[in-house]
């Protein structure tokens, strides 16, 4: 599974590089966001292309598993 | 999600324009509860960082909106000191978006408020603000980005609200040191401790929902998210009916409080403001609670802006109401705006050449 490392960037730039990502591999990776602005937003966004989004909490941050 | 989301985000949009037409009723100028870019303003000739004798207090809606902002997201979990992400561009945007305000005569949030009371200038700025946002989207989606933010410490989060804090000490207990308005906007004011439970009440509620102005319209273009607008439209709505009701709606251009009818320095002000805020990730409102939440970064694009409003003042490129700017203010504008581009277009370029 790819990974995405967005940590350190504000939204709406984690959404943004979600939306690229998934296009370079559209049957899901995973994303490493540290706000919950951007938890919430690329979750929202995943959610709404159809994916399902299972949230991993860490030391600081979330990782994402965005899916089919 | 969604619908809690929406949801949350119309109370909270309800609960500002409520308070803002009550502020007004209790003494702050037409269509003005409450404005960042002025009350910035206002608050920087108070310390007499300029000296515009009009538009001189300490206002205590910005200190609640910060301290108000801040306690919510210690509660939540959302106080994380972060930056390093361009402080100094940064600053120079939030300068720059100061100046676009002042020529607009108010904040994104106070254009709604504005577009609440009748105000049809308003519209106009609301059109530049759009072009603004659409403008900073084609280079958001092309790669734009300011870097990399890193954790801080809770020190540096702290700063921000703690100076807040000891502004309003100060403002308390040695009135003296600062500048009043004897008159014009300045002198116009709800008491102390309306504006500033005003102020307490919406900090936390735009800390929680992350309520944005530009973020609204940002969405709309980037993400096809309708969810952020809805805090637009309820202000809007609740204004609305707020201002027929305490008899202030006056639908049309000319004789609006504190604004002017030169409808391509609407547009243009609006537009630096747009672009400005979508480079910074949001509003000036915006950039208030980030700063609260801990972001060193925001806490240097208000830097900016306070700044900026005492640039404005000192140099004569603010608008006076019903006139509108001086050839001070144009050419600074227009310059402004040039700089955001210049700024935009490096910051995408380089992030293309990287990627």
């Amino acid at each position: 599974m790819k990974t995405l490392d967005a940590s350190g960037y504000s939204c709406p730039e984690p959404v943004i590089m979600t939306k690229k990502a998934l296009k370079d591999s559209p049957d899901g990776l995973d994303v490493i966001v540290d706000n919950r602005a951007s938890k919430e937003n690329v979750t929202r966004y995943a959610t709404a292309l159809g994916y399902k989004v299972a949230v991993e909490e860490g030391s600081g941050n979330w990782t994402l598993r965005i899916s089919r | 999600m969604r619908i809690a989301d929406k949801g949350k985000l119309s109370i909270t949009g309800a609960i500002i324009g409520i308070a803002a037409v009550v502020l007004t009723v209790l003494g702050n100028p037409g269509n003005m509860g409450f404005c960042i870019a002025c009350f910035l303003r206002d608050t920087a000739g108070a310390m007499h960082l300029h000296t515009a004798p009009i538009v001189e207090y300490v206002r205590p809606e910005i200190i609640g909106i910060i301290i108000g902002a801040f306690a919510f997201s210690l509660l939540g979990g959302d106080f994380r000191p972060r930056g390093g992400s361009s402080p100094v561009l940064r600053f120079i945007i939030g300068f720059i978006v100061m100046i676009g305000a002042l020529v607009f005569l108010g904040c994104p949030l106070r254009m709604v408020l504005r577009l609440g009371g009748g105000d049809l200038n308003a519209l106009v700025g609301l059109l530049g603000f759009i072009a603004g946002i659409g403008v900073g989207c084609i280079f958001l989606s092309n790669g734009f980005t300011l870097g990399k933010a890193e954790r801080q410490s809770r020190l540096e989060g702290v700063a921000l609200p703690a100076s807040t804090v000891l502004l309003f000490i100060l403002f308390l207990a040695v009135p003296s040191l600062f500048l009043f308005s004897e008159s014009g906007p300045g002198s116009m004011h709800a008491p102390v401790a309306a504006a500033l439970l005003a102020g307490l009440i919406v900090g936390a509620a735009a800390e929680r929902t992350r309520l944005c102005m530009a973020g609204g319209i940002r969405d709309i273009f980037l993400l096809r998210d309708f969810t952020l607008i809805t805090g637009f439209i309820a202000i809007f709505a609740l204004t609305l009916i707020g201002n027929i009701i305490a008899g202030s709606f006056n639908l049309g251009f000319a004789d609006q409080p504190v604004s002017h009818p030169m409808h391509i320095w609407n547009f243009l002000g609006m537009f630096a403001v747009g672009l400005g805020s979508v480079m910074l990730g949001g509003c000036p409102l915006r950039q208030l609670i980030l700063a609260a939440e801990g972001s060193s970064d925001s806490a240097a694009a208000v830097g900016g802006m306070i700044v900026g409003a005492a640039f404005a003042h000192n140099f004569s490129l603010a608008s006076s109401a019903n006139v509108g700017p001086g050839i001070n203010g144009k050419v600074a504008l227009i310059a402004g705006i040039i700089v955001l581009l210049a700024i935009a277009a490096i910051a995408t370029a380089k992030e293309r050449r990287n990627a």
